[in-house]
């Protein structure tokens, strides 16, 4: 018998609407979201994410023929549910600027150089105990347009599918000690008490010695409710 | 009990990393059917930077593809089926919608229905929907055999319903 999944945290999660961050004005949703029960559908959802997605991309450094501009980092971390349990088999896919705080993308016009030898994107499917670990360069700040002099903290995006529908996840990951965190309206858009956990830990056992820094950043996806669906 | 990770945006640079996607798969019962409509902002403009995932539990049903520069999206899935739960209860057919988009914080979770559907009367999460806005939540046969518009309302006097779940 499935199981339904326990319902978003809304302590955990960043309301629709937050002024602060002026896109929301003009895209959040005004009506109340409709509550509806668990069914079948949500507590499904595709399962071989190695076809689907192909090939992996696991270091960001070996894109291209060059090595490219900026710090070697070692990003890795688990997929887990509420109760702790691994997410194994899943699809973890990210993307970020590179060094200088620009985008490989047509929309991103910061006037920062673009390296011919970093694009950016990443994707792997998690090990048996819900691990993934991508190599890249740490990402630069970049300004954008939300309000004067307005500045996005050092991020790296990250993409979880989890097991089914209703487990999915984008979100973004910040780095510890940047002071652009306590600024940044998107942010600072989640409550204060969950903002920890968009901050990766610097590990001295994940850096590798004479080579990268390592950072973890664990995922933690909706778990399974305790009542199952009948 | 581990806390849930908060959400963010997807932003607008998310395309050359979440490519569009689909299930390969033959579906296993009947063929596919094209969606396709636009997403629309509160001002009634095209949303050129949103991602639409798709997904019914049945072979084929998952889709990912991003919108063009005037907000329009068009996916392929296999024909979803009525489904009766194990309860009893039943379900029209339909198809899961996960919206992303920059200026949305958190994904929307919306369904695809579709027009002249018998089992739509009696379709329990409609049940749960304002009769006077479920009618946002069916898409419309265009000409063409298995083609249909569904058109993504995120702010407004249309406003396509979102579901909490």
């Amino acid at each position: 018998m499935a199981n339904a999944y326990n319902r978003e945290d809304s302590s955990s999660h960043p309301p629709l609407l937050h002024p602060d961050y002026k896109a929301t004005l003009e895209r959040a949703p005004r009506e109340p979201l409709v509550c509806m029960p668990p069914t079948p559908t949500e507590a499904a959802g595709p399962t071989d994410w190695r076809r689907i997605a192909g090939a992996a991309v696991a270091d960001l450094t070996k894109a291209h023929a060059g090595t490219p501009i900026g710090e070697r980092i070692v990003v890795t971390g688990r997929v887990l549910d509420e109760d702790g349990r691994a997410v194994p088999g899943t699809l973890v896919e990210v993307w970020q600027a590179n060094s200088a705080g620009r985008y490989a993308h047509a929309v991103d016009q910061h006037d920062a150089p673009l390296d011919p030898n970093f694009t950016g994107a990443g994707r792997v499917v998690t090990d048996s105990e819900g691990r993934y670990r991508f190599y890249t360069i740490e990402p630069g700040a970049y300004p954008w347009r939300n309000h004067p002099n307005a500045w996005r903290p050092k991020h790296i995006h990250f993409s979880g599918m989890g097991p089914t529908f209703a487990t999915r996840l984008v979100t973004q990951m910040y780095f510890p000690g940047d002071p652009l965190i306590d600024i940044d309206p998107i942010a600072q858009s989640v409550p204060s008490d969950a903002l920890d956990r968009l901050i990766a830990h610097f590990d001295l056992t994940v850096t590798e010695e004479a080579f990268a820094l390592g950072y973890v950043f664990d995922i933690v996806l909706r778990g399974r409710s305790a009542t199952p669906m009948r | 009990m581990l806390r849930q990770t908060p959400s963010q945006t997807i932003g607008p640079f998310f395309h050359f990393a979440l490519v569009s996607m689909g299930d390969d798969d033959e579906p296993t019962h009947g063929g596919r059917i094209e969606i396709s409509g636009k997403v629309l902002d509160g001002l009634g403009a095209g949303v050129p930077d949103a991602l639409i995932e798709t997904w019914h539990a049945d072979s084929a049903g998952f889709a990912r593809t991003a919108t063009d520069e005037d907000g329009r999206f068009r996916f392929r899935v296999a024909e979803p089926r009525a489904i009766t739960d194990s309860t009893g209860r039943a379900q029209a057919p339909h198809v899961a919608v996960g919206v992303f988009a920059r200026g949305l914080l958190k994904r929307l979770v919306t369904r695809i229905y579709f027009e002249g559907a018998p089992e739509n009367d009696r379709d329990l999460v409609l049940s749960f929907v304002p009769a006077n806005r479920r009618a946002t939540l069916v898409a419309k046969r265009e000409s063409g055999a298995n083609r249909f518009r569904f058109d993504i309302v995120l702010q407004g006097p249309a406003e396509t319903v979102f579901f909490e779940f």
